[in-house]
């Protein structure tokens, strides 16, 4: 665990919460998308940006890449909690 | 009389009798802002004109009228995410000042003054609430009155060093993953977020749909309740304010907590925790005769569920502001809102799924206990600039970790009171939860610590200059 922190901090690993590579394991006969396996996350940052219309200056991303690692292994940490399918989403809050 | 550091009950008690009058008490808090803001930097702005004609208006109401007012002639400031008519709502940023001034006050805004209260001006607070340390890179940072190069907390800065600074008694927050309960802690004051959906939030600027909350925040029990109840009721204009009737808590609070279960959250709620929260945390466990641990169900899960839909959510609603005036946010809350932004779908949809079944799991402890008792913040004010603190050993981000131990109770909307105690040189607050909908308990158990002094808002040195 120790190290696939220390990986994703420094950006070095593919993103583990979307986990391509794994499910490319349990599904060998699937056909990984070709852009796939040299993913990084770095490259999907920008990528995304392009997406979403975001310009984002060369002195931003340091901090930009920090926070979203940060943000993936944070949801590494309940996207492998086992919940049914038939858990139901709470978008709206009612307590 | 002397309003000073006067609690609001106290002040709208005189006003009531007559002892006081409410222009005379606006004035004075006018006055006091004068004097003080400058070394505390909480307010964005001051409704001078508007706070005395509104006070002439309660002194010149029939006797029997302003008799009737809980709040009568109670200053009070709001953090300036609420709108106040005739002033553009900047939420802390500096893109939201080109907004149209807002036609009417925020739903709570005007239930406060209708039970009798005086808007006196709009309080700093961290850019469009994503802070938790009172830092503000366009209108400068919030000082803590306790030791002004030390930070507020946030995203409630003003709010917080308003109250605890003495410039008035009573303030409005808001809190989606601890900015009350924050800066009550660092400030010493006593700070309320009720239950999810409890108190309107229409007219105010949003952050977080799902997970925004506002409340009051005072120096003593007894002024959350007065607040707190004025503000109560069902509001159509907030789709999320819950259609229940007002549940007045004013009179419960002396109840005393004879049969309630209060247990101690333990696990992942002391790991980090520096000397002086855990200090804090065993005064109020032990006062309150609290001796079981009670282990909260996947607390660090929830913390990153809560990180996860936040930054989405927040992203969300700046997406168009980020396209095109980037440069013009806080560099802090920018970096991360882009970040947000890039969140693949699933991890929110799984975040969210998780949060039901996390919701699930603590409402059982309930049947269990009353009260669960947990740290507000893993430690005391840090110094104003300061990026990074220790925490379980490792050097993290402060901005975004200090919310460590609020962000699992306020992800499923449970009432909070946080209580500050008031250790030396900095107080330290703990946070009293209740179970949704019950924010007597939460104010009962609070009431208590107060009149045995282990909870207690200290006078700064500030205050002791005058």
């Amino acid at each position: 665990m120790k190290t696939r922190r220390t990986k994703t901090q420094a950006g070095k690993r593919k993103p583990s919460a979307v986990r391509a590579r794994s499910a490319a394991k349990a599904a060998p006969k699937a056909r990984p998308h070709p852009a796939t396996p040299e993913l990084k996350e770095r490259d999907f940052i920008a990528a995304a940006a392009h997406v979403l219309g975001l310009v984002i200056e060369p002195a931003w991303k340091p901090a930009i890449e920090a926070s979203f690692a940060i943000t993936l292994r944070l949801a590494a940490s309940f996207m492998d909690f086992p919940l049914p399918d038939e858990a139901e989403p709470a978008p709206v809050f009612a307590a | 009389m002397e309003t000073a550091w006067a609690q609001a009950s106290e002040i709208a008690a005189a006003v009531r009798e007559g002892r006081a009058s409410a222009s005379d008490v606006v004035t004075a808090a006018l006055a006091r802002i004068g004097q003080r803001n400058p070394a505390l930097n909480a307010f964005t702005a001051v409704l001078g004109e508007r706070a005395v004609a509104k006070a002439a208006s309660i002194d010149k109401a029939p006797a029997n009228a302003r008799a009737a007012l809980p709040l009568a002639g109670v200053p009070f400031a709001v953090k300036n995410l609420f709108d106040i008519a005739g002033m553009s709502t900047r939420a802390g940023s500096k893109i939201n000042r080109e907004r149209a001034p807002a036609t009417r006050d925020a739903a709570v805004v005007s239930r406060l003054e209708t039970a009798g209260a005086v808007l006196v001006g709009a309080l700093n607070m961290g850019e469009y609430a994503y802070d938790f340390t009172g830092e503000n890179v366009h209108d400068g940072p919030c000082r803590n009155p306790h030791d002004v190069s030390r930070m507020s907390g946030g995203s409630s800065s003003g709010s917080g060093a308003a109250v605890a600074g003495g410039l008035v008694p009573l303030a409005l927050g808001s809190d989606t993953n601890g900015s009350i309960r924050v800066p009550a802690s660092f400030c010493g004051i006593f700070g309320l977020k009720p239950t999810y959906g409890r108190l309107s939030r229409a007219r105010s600027f949003p952050f977080v749909a799902s997970l925004d909350h506002v409340g009051p925040m005072a120096r003593s029990t007894r002024d959350l309740a007065l607040a707190y109840d004025a503000m109560q009721g069902h509001d159509p204009d907030d789709p999320v304010c819950a259609d229940r009737p007002i549940e007045a808590v004013t009179p419960l609070i002396d109840r005393g907590i004879a049969g309630l279960g209060i247990a101690v959250a333990g696990g992942y709620f002391r790991i980090g925790a520096y000397p002086q929260a855990q200090t804090a945390l065993a005064r109020v466990a032990a006062a309150l005769g609290a001796e079981a641990e009670i282990e909260l169900p996947e607390p660090e899960r929830a913390r990153a569920a809560a990180y996860v839909i936040t930054a989405s959510e927040g992203a969300a609603l700046h997406l168009d502001r980020l396209r095109t005036r980037a440069r013009d946010f806080d560099p802090a809350v920018r970096d991360r809102l882009i970040a947000g932004a890039m969140i693949p779908a699933p991890l929110v949809a799984k975040a969210q799924k998780f949060r039901r079944w996390y919701r699930a799991r603590v409402l059982e402890l309930f049947a269990r206990v009353d009260v669960v008792l947990a740290p507000v913040t893993p430690c005391t004010a840090p110094r104003i600039g300061q990026t990074t603190f220790r925490f379980g050993g490792i050097e993290i981000p402060l901005r975004a970790n200090i919310g460590v131990y609020t962000q699992p109770i306020s992800f499923i909307g449970l009432p909070v009171v946080a209580v500050p105690v008031p250790l030396t040189p900095l107080p330290i607050g703990v946070q009293i939860i209740a179970a949704p909908w019950r924010e007597d308990i939460a104010l009962r158990v609070a009431r208590t610590l107060e009149q045995m002094g282990i909870a207690a808002a200290p006078r700064p040195a500030l205050q002791a200059q005058d």
